[in-house]
């Protein structure tokens, strides 16, 4: 890998338009990741609620239970659309894309631009419809008739809805960027089989999103003409059917969930090979895993819907296509395991982060396997257990990538070295938080405790208060996610250009740090390995 | 890009520019403005974000055509960039319409439906497939003929000539228009009428509305080549059109075989049981 050169007159504009009018990947990608931090403040502020008001049987302080749905379906759109996403892929994709594939920058940065806004407008859309005629309590599945204007006649699901298609734009255009910018503009050398699996993970996203918002966008429609219009597609009165939405929906809302967990895939294989100084085990492996995951992502959406009356077929084939899943994701876990086999491993935040995300999706996955199963299903449908699995798969396997990203690169991002003993004290703090929180709800959905219900019987009192102060350990870790980030920005100790020493070998840390406004203005050349 | 930078990347790096936030802002009123129509409100604040809309594409695109116009701005690797940024961009506009090809098969299938019953319902008054669609089947068809013939004149240099069967193209999609506008007139039922109007106006409305779109880009495109826009070896935008064009004609003919003949023969019926 050559040593670049850099332009000393960092020529950059100044003022608001520098963020308004941006065409930078780097600023983009931080106004990205600045819009994720706020977003989950909001987000985790309705989930404290919902654990506050959980905390005790009985109503505690939330009189309205429509107001109890609302903060259900905002904490899952904005954790969705507006917090993972945005910091996955709008902020580490941006920031680093160009950086490891050695361009300076996405194929079309303008485009670029109006994808974070969209974003900032669809989160302002969103906002709206949670107070807007007694807010969108639907769920983020937002099914009808629930959704329907029988049971939500006023504004609130519109804003929703127009929400979504203002995100679902940002989104498709952000992916046809991303993959324009990942085919064709990787430096000389750096062939497929050689890009870093980070770079493969946001590919593949991309063509998730690509190809699954426009199917929610489509079935967003049709909800908004049901609503407004006067057709039927949902309406069983006019000969429509309720089962297609959750058809549509899924068919999106499945690769939804890789679409979350891709990127995470990236980042941890990353860290663990870093952090192991080891390159990566199976690196083809771990590439055709993730593509493996993307493609029977799509062909397995019923499993999400069970009992709605499939015949014992349809079950049997979902539930055999998901049970599949687990044979690429196993690689995938087996590899970083067989990474950090005989590595010398440095256990700096970043790599506590990942080890954490290995664990944390370790346990959702063999509750997903469970899930799997039709027959288990029926069971398990909307109970605390779904709520479980899917948290620990995703929401918080997300999350971990998400700190275990920012450690990782928030030198090369601002130039400054987080304070260690803080990032170990906020992993910890978040880990046994988190366990708190989730792992009892296995325990309450096991004996039935449904989801999405503002009151339980008393039975399930004591995995419920368990599960508050687990949320509540969860915020401390939160609040002093912020506390690092202050405490970083305004230290004096300098992020060195490769922080991470000889583990850390793509190309963004052959730039300076914090990285320049422009860099790879010299395409970096990759010397091409002796033939195998 | 200031001009003491060393560089050797053949990429084109945009200056900042003001429309991605325009374009979001005009998004974001007719958004607000979308929904206060549909909740019996006035319709101008949706005229004013969708005016602030077109505003936008006209100021971004002009940029885009002083860019392609401009030597050394867009390489032959950025042209290449650009041509994958618009092929997935018609990838995704053909997964839109998969959701509402979806529905229809839903709805039309019993195998898939729990509600449908009769497919076409029994009060439906069917549009003949041999009659105007056929029609328009032919018009759409000789269109993409059209196009093609206008690419490989322009292809080989002749301007006049690529410029006229690019405005006869546009004029072949404006007479669509009309005949699909007609056949919505003459239709007996209404929007409102249940599942069957409801699949056939989304479906056939969306795809209206993108041969709208493609006739206004081959009208875009039929004024740049007589600005002398393109060049045999320079023509992305013209490309892209075409493209464009047979796209908006690859989901007529599944429209027209699925939802116009299949749909109303007696092997798309569902009989009551």
């Amino acid at each position: 890998m050559s040593n670049i050169t850099h332009d000393h007159h960092d020529h950059r504009p100044s003022g608001w338009k520098r963020w308004a009018y941006s065409t930078n990947h780097k600023d983009i990608g931080t106004m990205y990741l600045v819009l994720s931090m706020f977003a989950a403040i909001i987000g985790g502020a309705a989930s404290m609620l919902m654990r506050a008001e959980l905390h005790e049987p009985g109503i505690q302080f939330i009189t309205d239970p429509q107001f109890y749905n609302v903060l259900v379906t905002a904490h899952g759109f904005i954790m969705v659309f507006f917090v993972v996403m945005p910091a996955l892929i709008g902020g580490f994709g941006n920031w680093f894309i160009p950086l490891m594939i050695g361009t300076p920058d996405m194929a079309f940065p303008r485009m670029n631009n109006v994808s974070f806004w969209l974003v900032a407008a669809a989160l302002i859309l969103l906002v709206i419809a949670g107070f807007i005629d007694g807010g969108a309590g639907t769920g983020w599945t937002v099914y009808p008739p629930l959704s329907s204007a029988d049971y939500h006649p006023g504004m609130a699901v519109d804003f929703g809805i127009l929400a979504l298609h203002l995100a679902g734009a940002s989104s498709i255009l952000g992916a046809i960027n991303f993959i324009t910018t990942i085919i064709n503009m990787r430096a000389p050398g750096m062939t497929f089989h050689r890009m870093p699996l980070f770079i493969w993970a946001m590919l593949l996203t991309a063509f998730l999103l690509l190809l699954a918002i426009p199917v929610l966008a489509g079935a967003l429609t049709m909800l908004l003409t049901d609503r407004n219009f006067g057709t039927a597609f949902f309406a069983p009165d006019g000969g429509g059917d309720p089962v297609l939405w959750q058809h549509l929906f899924w068919f999106f809302g499945h690769p939804e969930v890789y679409i979350m967990i891709l990127p995470a895939f990236g980042i941890i294989s990353e860290i663990v090979s870093t952090f192991s100084k080891k390159p990566i085990f199976g690196y083809l492996g771990m590439a055709y895993a993730m593509t493996s995951i993307g493609v029977v992502g799509f062909v397995v959406w019923a499993h999400h819907m069970y009992t709605m009356g499939f015949n014992v077929e349809t079950r049997a084939y979902f539930t055999l296509a998901t049970m599949v899943i687990a044979v690429p994701t196993g690689i995938k876990i087996f590899s970083w395991l067989a990474t950090m086999w005989g590595g010398s491993i440095k256990f700096d935040t970043p790599m506590l982060y990942s080890m954490g995300f290995i664990f944390l999706f370790v346990v959702g996955g063999v509750t997903g396997v469970t899930l799997a199963n039709a027959g288990v299903d029926m069971a398990f449908h909307d109970t605390y257990f779904v709520v479980a699995h899917f948290h620990y798969v995703l929401s918080i396997s997300a999350l971990f990538s998400m700190y275990a990203g920012f450690y990782y690169w928030f030198g090369k991002m601002s130039g400054k070295r987080y304070p260690e003993w803080l990032g170990r004290l906020q992993f910890w703090v978040t880990f046994v938080g988190v366990n708190l929180l989730f792992f009892p709800q296995h325990f309450a959905g096991m004996a039935g405790m449904p989801r999405r219900i503002i009151d339980y019987p008393d039975a399930y009192a004591g995995w419920n208060m368990i599960s508050s102060w687990g949320a509540y350990i969860s915020a401390v870790g939160g609040i002093l996610f912020f506390v690092v980030l202050y405490k970083t920005l305004t230290s004096n100790v300098k992020a060195e250009a490769n922080e991470w020493g000889v583990g850390a070998t793509t190309l963004e840390w052959t730039v300076d740090s914090p990285a320049p406004f422009h860099t790879h203005e010299v395409t970096p050349n990759i010397i091409p390995e002796p033939a195998e | 890009m200031a001009s003491d930078t060393v560089k050797t990347h053949p990429w084109h790096v945009p200056e900042p520019s003001p429309w991605p936030i325009t374009g979001t802002i005009a998004g974001f009123i007719m958004a607000i403005g979308g929904i206060w129509y549909m909740h019996e409100g006035p319709i101008w604040l949706l005229a004013v974000g969708f005016a602030l809309l077109i505003f936008t594409f006209y100021g971004w695109w002009r940029q885009v055509v002083i860019e392609s116009n401009t030597v050394g701005m867009h390489s032959e690797q950025t042209k290449v960039g650009l041509r994958y940024g618009f092929l997935l961009f018609i990838v995704s506009e053909l997964m839109f319409f998969f959701a509402f090809f979806w529905a229809f098969f839903h709805s039309s299938l019993p195998l898939l439906s729990k509600v449908a019953v009769a497919w076409p319902p029994a009060s439906i008054e069917l549009i003949p497939a041999d009659g105007v669609p056929l029609l328009n089947t032919l018009i759409l068809l000789t269109s993409s003929v059209t196009v093609t013939i206008a690419h490989h004149a322009l292809i080989e240099n002749q301007r006049a000539t690529a410029t006229k069967w690019t405005f006869i193209t546009a004029i072949l999609g404006v007479i669509f228009l009309f005949f699909q506008a007609e056949e919505y007139i003459e239709a007996t039922f209404k929007l409102s009428d249940g599942i069957y109007p409801s699949t056939f106006y989304l479906a056939t409305g969306f795809h209206g509305f993108h041969v709208f779109v493609g006739t206004c880009f081959l009208l875009v495109c039929g004024f740049r080549l007589t600005k002398g826009h393109f060049t045999p070896d320079h023509h992305i935008g013209f490309e892209s059109a075409a493209w464009y064009w047979h796209f908006v004609d690859v989901v007529w003919i599944f429209l027209y075989i699925n939802v116009y003949i299949w749909g109303a023969s007696p092997l798309g019926h569902i009989s009551p049981t």
